[in-house]
């Protein structure tokens, strides 16, 4: 690992110093470093870039799999594709850092693809950020496909605070029976930065749920979209809540879809956007802290 | 403690809201303003915390002018004031809106103390988001609590009553004696309630954006409430504004 991979890591998964336990650390392209258990495999793709890795059943683990591009001039793309057995609890740790000091761009394209088993739980934590005083502009562009299986349950956690210059975010994901998708994705840009995502959340089993929360926040020039579609084709439950905060002069765009195909699907979606409330602002005046503390403050807690 | 001096302030449109409000409020006491709706009452709350700044007039706290602060200036000189409507924040929980008032980190027991003044049932609230999940009544206690814990030298409260049960009205108004009596803090407290009234130890009457009158408990009741109260010792006062 060079020392722009290592000051990335600390960022992007708090770890300082050796990982435990299973990992795969993916710099500028290539494999910095990889470990496997015996319960979590971690092996190379042969057909394309990117690794496979086999949760064994019933597995209680972390999994550390962050990815980073060091300099400029380079455009990683990867496929991670991860199969989850029955009953597992397992952590995944993902997450992407780029960083140029050039005048490359740095981007990463990552493609997860998680076939998540019967009675399985999944968190997932995903950190995007962009290092760097270069005038390279610096890409993340994840997707994320999901599949979970009956009774089983996934987590997303995901964050995007810092120096991202432009990104696409997809996920798609089809829950079976019973299986619950919880996604909570924090968002930030700032200056000419773009923003795009999109979700997608099929349920097709009886009793599936999804709950999607994103909240965002838009300042100086930079521009988002947001499109969270929900579909539900059986008796399931669907909420999706999109709260932006518009600053400066951002544009913030929130495209909710509602699909329902069966009569006992219950779909919601709640959507939110406006500048900070003069008066939250006054608040916290009132308890001392100067204007620009107070935004700040409310700023971090509407993206904690 | 606290001096305001022909203040006065006029609303978008030019409308006069306070014309020459002159008042003094004297340290370690327990101040009421009351009056009947639209009089200036909360205006005049608003000008002492520094929420807006007066068309005119001066305002002077601890001997030192404050016109021209804001309400960070304010705050930190030693004001605090508690909304009559509460601010509600998405991200920000109970616990971490106390550690900002205090300016300082709490452990969860110290949190739930200040919480446990106001009545609220503290574990159950310290991490919960002061957002919409809150009732009225939930979210005015901790507003009040906010307050309460900077333990700032002159604390302004605008209707502290409103929205809130009678259970813990009856809570908070010992929880205002116990701070004058013990802890010899200062408190405006804008009012319509009889019972907060009761335990002034001056009421200001505001009334048509201007002062109808100041004066003690004793002086002041029986003008408000007239002869129903079983007061007869004590002076009548004349109030404009009331019939």
């Amino acid at each position: 690992m060079n020392e722009t991979t290592k000051a990335l890591m600390k960022i992007v998964t708090g770890v300082e110093g050796d990982l435990e336990g299973a990992y795969n650390i993916r710099e500028d392209s290539g494999c910095a470093a990889r470990h496997s258990t015996e319960l979590v495999k971690i092996e190379s793709k042969t057909d394309q870039p990117g690794i496979d890795i086999t949760i064994a059943p019933g597995a209680k683990e972390s999994v550390f799999i962050p990815a980073f591009v060091t300099h400029g001039e380079i455009t990683d793309l990867v496929y991670n594709d991860f199969f989850i057995g029955e009953g597992a609890d397992i952590t995944i740790i993902a997450g992407c850092g780029v960083h140029s000091d050039d005048h490359g761009d740095a981007v990463h394209n990552g493609i997860h693809r998680f076939f998540i088993g019967k009675d399985a739980r999944v968190l997932y934590v995903e950190k995007h950020v962009g290092t760097g005083v270069g005038t390279g502009k610096r890409s993340i562009n994840p997707v994320t496909e999901v599949e979970v299986g009956e009774n089983g349950y996934m987590e997303m956690d995901t964050t995007q605070i810092k120096n991202v210059d432009s990104t696409v975010r997809t996920t798609n994901a089809v829950l079976l029976k019973g299986a619950k998708l919880v996604i909570r994705e924090r968002l930030m840009t700032d200056g000419d930065q773009l923003a795009e995502t999109n979700f997608r959340v099929e349920m097709n089993g009886e009793d599936s749920s999804v709950d999607l929360v994103s909240r965002s926040v838009a300042r100086g020039n930079s521009k988002q979209t947001l499109y969270s579609n929900i579909e539900g084709n059986a008796k399931c439950s669907g909420h999706s809540e999109c709260d932006a905060i518009i600053m400066d002069y951002a544009t913030v765009n929130a495209v909710p879809g509602l699909l329902a195909n069966n009569i006992d699907a219950a779909l919601i979606h709640e959507a939110a956007i406006g500048k900070i409330a003069g008066e939250q602002i006054m608040k916290l005046k009132t308890l001392g802290l100067t204007e620009a503390e107070a935004e700040e403050r409310i700023v971090n807690g509407f993206l904690k | 403690m606290l001096k305001l001096e022909k203040i006065s302030w006029k609303a978008e449109g030019g409308k006069d809201i306070l014309q020459d409000v002159t008042f003094q409020i004297p340290e370690n006491k327990f101040v009421v303003i009351t009056g009947p709706n639209g009089g200036g009452k909360t205006t005049t709350a608003k000008l002492i915390a520094g929420l807006m700044p007066p068309t005119s007039g001066k305002i002077t706290f601890q001997g030192k002018e404050i016109t021209s602060l804001d309400a960070t200036e304010r705050a930190k000189a030693g004001i605090g004031y508690a909304f009559q409507q509460p601010v509600r924040f998405k991200g920000i929980t109970v616990k971490e809106l106390i550690e900002i008032a205090t300016g300082h980190s709490l452990s969860e027991n110290e949190s739930c103390a200040i919480l446990t003044e106001v009545g609220l049932c503290a574990k159950e609230y310290v991490n919960r988001e002061v957002n919409d999940s809150l009732s009225g009544g939930e979210i005015k206690r901790i507003e009040i609590a906010t307050v309460l814990a900077r333990r700032s030298k002159l604390s302004v409260f605008d209707e502290p009553e409103a929205g809130i049960d009678l259970w813990s009205f009856t809570r908070l108004i010992e929880v205002f004696t116990k701070h004058r009596e013990e802890r010899q803090e200062t408190m405006l407290v804008v009012s319509h309630q009889e019972r907060l009234l009761e335990i002034a130890d001056e009421i200001i009457v505001i009334a048509n954006g201007r002062v109808s009158a100041q004066g003690s408990r004793d002086e002041i009741l029986p003008g408000l409430f007239g002869e129903k109260r079983n007061c007869a010792p004590c002076p009548k006062k004349e109030i404009d504004g009331y019939e």
